[in-house]
């Protein structure tokens, strides 16, 4: 059963390719029933992961669906359909490879459902597709093998859950089922075994060469605050000039344009450099992608978009701009350069102000260290769990014993009770409401003992909704008089801009014209400053083991730049540096108001929330608080009365929490997210919001309806845990909490102090009253109103 | 806050919850109130929404009557999302209703979601003709004409709300159901109903002024 076959072995002789160790073991270990492999990038891990299938099927395969091979993006399972190829087609094998992604035509579609091929490479969202057909069972009775690649990435977010469960029905179907992960960044290898099945073998590659990486040399210092890095502009020039490729990556696509714009401002030699991020049209991406595969880009700047995936070109340097918040997709990024086995990846931190000096050395270490980060996973969420009973009810029903021994057998469910299930069950077939108003019309229905779709017909809807990704609803971004489209903004953006505001968007400076038909009117605007920068930025925060370093470093030997070190060594003097089993509060009056620094190290999301709970007790206590602003690192607060005293007590913040969560634009956001999900709401689609009506009403209502009349209902229990957890973070306050108990200083100071000080510069102030909507909004009424000379 | 105005020489007054209000005559006008719309959507095999919208808008009915003491109040048009709306409407919503309409003179106008005549009590009329007011279901261009149907919304920065649109002309009343989605109130179909100058007054906490075309 191990043995390849002979022709691909011949072939593989005659490229002068040896297997690695690695992908021998998984040759070794085929008949294992999970296993999780973790291999360096350019490792061959894709390979090692198809090899046992190749050996199974040989030279002459039987027909039918043997192994399924399933990865987060579509791009990524047409790379590989082409890689495969080339060993198979060498060797003359007779092994049908195929994908089927959402890009797939209806034609193709059909046939694989009838004749399926022996591997299909596939996404999770296809997956779940396919599963809700009535003859799945015929499809993937057969079915060997499940490969999953990028684990770590498909493991960091709902689809991971939903994939989980997807491969429970799989193995129920067919129990002989084996399984195979595939990743190059675990933080913790263990847990990611668990979540891809009870039993999970690891197998671990040789890592190889340690990566090259350093931080970016620079004439000048790092700024004291702000972000973006358009300092070190001129010598990232220089390192572009002297490789082959760079990818210059930034955490927000506001930053990637912002950094473009200069960059090309500075760009006297015009070096081909492009862009690549999730705003642009699908056709730039596309250009700039090609131009980068032929290799006639010298630089591309970009963000996540270009984390995972295929190989574009020759990259042979990687440039990160800005703190990287989390060491795992540090090392994710540094493998984008090199992707050969035992060459080592060249990397360039670039700091953008001197905290994120005092981070990159941190990341750095922690690098070197091999000592990968990550927030631990938490119970399986229960608006997938609907969304899964639902499909499973469109593939033609199912007994509820039998689904909950199935679902607890998916590693993110393993601890979900049956009542909590229960509930799932019966919000999907009668919307699960106090007031039982569906009795009639119930969703799902028990016949025979099976929970079948009361309405069959409502299978194609479903069908429409599945998945777990929530698009951010966007509006296009186009030149005036039907122009071509530039990309994409927020609608929440869009609903901010009024005629004449300047911004920037595939790196050009545009001016708003106006909003028609849900689309953003633009003209170009050359030579102007942009006035609005800020869009679609995904805030990461800095992860809590990146945070403990840096606390930990302060109290070490500083092996910083001399800029950096002074200004450490000076707050040293005048105050104290935070430690890690401390918490550190500065008080001190600074430009005619009283400002508190509350260093809690605790990421961005929670900081900020610490900082709505603080300001909420100040103003109770009468301190007059104006204020604040949170980074990752801090809050600062500003009133009118100095704070001597401070008290974090765990039960009044939690109380507080509950009051000022209720009404928050954070639940309302997160509450959609889950109605989605849970298939409470259907997804608006584009075509359907072309037409300007909107078909769906906004689920805010939705939200505040069930909280007056329904407050226990289960979806408002999902978006509360899943807000705590996510945007809210209150469990990083807690382990705060935790971590400094009561050994809180408070230092009282007559100035402002150097570690404070940048965050004066900080953008992103929250302004404390709640009329400050309405009066924005009353403001620009007004002058809308004058500027139409209606008034 | 609501905001006044003038329409063909009558005082009106567009409120912050949707409704219309004419003081002299006594007047509450609601369009669009699609009672029994979560019902409808169930019974068609679609999702199953929170169903407590009805009584949602019967709240705000009760208030807005409440505040004004109006002895007259004509529902603009599609009232009920449909028929079958109207026979399931929930026992105690149903007397809340009744409730409601004790006292008052109540017209039912006749919408496209409800055309036929409706069990409940009160008058049905395809339109109310009130000089200098005409009310009516769907704009038909008359001058002082009050109309539904379209569901205007408007966006300001930070907020986007159903709206009233206003010319000297003629009223578009916003849906007043808490179910009800919209239509933007610069789509084509909206702004060839309304003149130029026309006014957008956004309802939610108090009425803000816009123009309608921005």
């Amino acid at each position: 059963m191990n043995d390849l076959p002979q022709a691909l072995t011949d072939w593989f002789r005659l490229q002068g390719w040896a297997l690695h160790p690695h992908q021998q073991a998984m040759l070794a270990r085929a008949g294992e029933a999970s296993t999780l492999l973790i291999a360096p990038t350019g490792g061959g891990k894709t390979l090692a992961g198809f090899l046992p299938t190749l050996a199974e099927l040989g030279e002459a395969p039987r027909p039918g669906l043997h192994t399924l091979y399933i990865s987060p993006l579509k791009a990524l399972t047409a790379d590989i359909r082409r890689n495969l190829r080339r060993p198979l087609e060498g060797a003359g094998l007779a092994i049908r490879v195929e994908d089927r992604t959402g890009d797939t035509g209806y034609t193709q579609r059909r046939r694989q459902r009838a004749d399926p091929p022996h591997i299909l490479l596939t996404t999770p969202e296809s997956l779940a597709l396919l599963l809700t057909y009535e003859d799945a069972p015929r499809m993937f009775g057969g079915l060997q093998r499940v490969i999953v690649d990028e684990i770590h990435a498909l493991a960091e977010s709902k689809r991971g859950d939903q994939l989980m469960l997807q491969l429970a029905r799989l193995q129920a179907m067919n129990p002989g089922l084996r399984r195979v992960g595939l990743s190059a960044t675990v933080e913790d290898p263990p847990a990611l075994a668990a979540f891809l099945g009870e039993g999970t073998a690891i197998l671990t590659a040789d890592p190889g060469p340690e990566p090259d990486i350093a931080m970016l040399e620079t004439e000048a210092p790092p700024p004291w605050a702000g972000g973006g890095g358009r300092y070190a502009i001129p010598a990232i020039l220089e390192e572009v000039r002297r490789h082959r490729i760079t990818l210059i990556f930034h955490n927000t696509r506001a930053q990637a344009e912002i950094f473009f714009h200069h960059l090309w401002l500075a760009n006297e030699d015009g070096l081909p450099i492009g862009i690549h991020h999730g705003s642009l049209s699908r056709e730039q991406r596309e250009k700039v992608e090609t131009a980068m595969a032929e290799g006639r880009l010298k630089a591309v700047v970009c963000t996540g978009s270009l984390d995972l995936g295929i190989d574009w070109g020759d990259v042979d340097l990687v440039i990160q701009v800005g703190a990287p918040k989390n060491v795992k997709r540090l090392v994710q990024r540094i493998g984008r350069a090199n992707h050969r086995y035992n060459a080592p990846s060249k990397a360039l931190l670039v700091p953008a102000n001197r905290m994120e000096v005092v981070e990159c050395k941190a990341a750095l270490d922690a690098v070197r260290a091999r000592d990968l980060d990550g927030e631990p996973r938490g119970p399986g969420p229960r608006d997938v769990l609907c969304q899964h009973i639902l499909a499973t009810a469109c593939a033609g029903g199912f007994d509820a014993d039998a689904l909950y021994a199935e679902v607890v057998s998916a590693g993110p469910y393993r601890g979900l009770g049956r009542a909590d299930f229960d509930a799932c069950l019966d919000f999907v077939a009668t919307g699960g409401y106090a007031l039982r108003a569906y009795d009639r019309w119930q969703r799902l229905m028990l016949r025979g003992g099976l929970w079948t779709l009361r309405d069959p017909r409502a299978a194609a809807v479903i069908r429409q909704n599945l998945g777990t990704i929530i698009d951010i609803e966007t509006v296009k971004v186009a030149l005036k008089g039907r122009g071509p489209v530039l990309g994409e903004v927020e609608e929440d953006f869009a609903a901010t801009l009024t005629p004449g505001d300047s911004f920037l968007i595939g790196g050009e400076v545009v001016r708003f014209q106006g909003l028609r038909e849900m689309t953003v009117e633009v003209s170009r605007d050359p030579g102007r400053p942009p006035k609005v920068a800020v869009f679609n930025g995904t805030k990461f925060s800095t992860s809590t083991q990146l945070s403990d370093r840096i606390l930990r470093m302060f109290h070490g030997a500083w092996d910083l730049p001399h800029h950096t070190a002074d200004w450490l060594r000076h707050q040293r003097e005048v105050s104290r540096l935070p430690e890690p089993g401390r918490l550190l509060l500065e008080s001190f009056p600074h430009d005619g108001r009283e400002h508190l620094c509350v260093y809690g190290f605790a990421g961005r999301n929670a900081q900020q929330t610490l900082g709505l709970l603080l300001t909420k007790e100040m103003e109770e206590a009468g301190l007059a608080p104006l204020g604040f602003v949170a980074t990752d690192y801090a809050t600062l607060i500003w009133g009118l009365e100095p704070v001597h005293a401070l008290v974090l007590d765990r039960d009044r913040l939690r109380a507080g929490l509950e009051t000022w969560l209720a009404g928050n634009a954070v639940m309302k956001r997160t509450f959609r997210n889950v109605a989605i999900v849970s298939g409470l709401i259907e997804r608006s689609h584009q075509g359907r919001r072309k037409s300007g009506r909107q078909a769906t009403f906004s689920t805010d209502i939705l939200y505040d309806t069930l909280r007056r009349h329904d407050p226990g209902h289960l979806l408002l229990q999902i978006t509360r845990e899943e807000a705590l957890r996510g945007l809210v973070d209150f469990g990083r306050i807690e382990a705060l909490l935790d971590r400094v108990g009561d050994r809180i200083d408070l230092v009282r100071l007559t100035h402002v102090t150097p570690l404070a000080a940048p965050l004066m510069l900080e953008p992103g102030r929250i302004p404390i009253h709640g009329q400050g909507r309405e009066r924005l909004a009353e403001d620009a009424a007004t002058a809308m109103l004058r500027a139409a000379g209606l008034r | 806050m609501s905001y006044r105005f003038t329409l063909q020489g009558a005082g009106l007054e567009a409120r912050p919850s949707g409704a219309l209000w004419w003081p002299e005559a006594g007047l509450l006008v609601v369009s669009d109130l699609h009672f029994g719309k979560s019902e409808r959507l169930a019974r068609r095999g679609g999702t199953l929404l929170p169903p407590y919208e009805t009584r949602e808008t019967l709240g705000r009915l009760d208030a807005d009557l409440e505040a004004t003491g109006a002895s007259h109040v004509i529902c603009l048009g599609d009232s009920f999302d449909d028929l079958a709306a109207e026979s399931a409407l929930d026992e105690a919503d149903r007397l809340w209703l009744i409730r409601l309409m004790a006292g008052r003179a109540w017209t039912w106008v006749e919408g496209n979601h409800d055309p036929g005549p409706l069990s409940l009590a009160g008058s049905h009329r395809a339109e109310v003709v009130a000089p200098p007011l005409v009310f009516r279901h769907i704009c038909s261009g008359a001058l002082g004409e009050v109309s539904g149907h379209y569901h205007p919304k408007a966006r300001l920065p930070g907020r986007s709300a159903p709206c009233f649109l206003i010319d000297g002309e003629r009223v578009i009343l916003p849906a007043y159901g808490t179910y009800t989605g919209g239509l933007w109130c610069d789509a084509p179909a909206l702004t060839a109903l309304m003149r130029p100058d026309a006014l957008a007054v956004l309802t939610g906490p108090r009425c803000l002024v816009r123009p309608m075309r921005a």
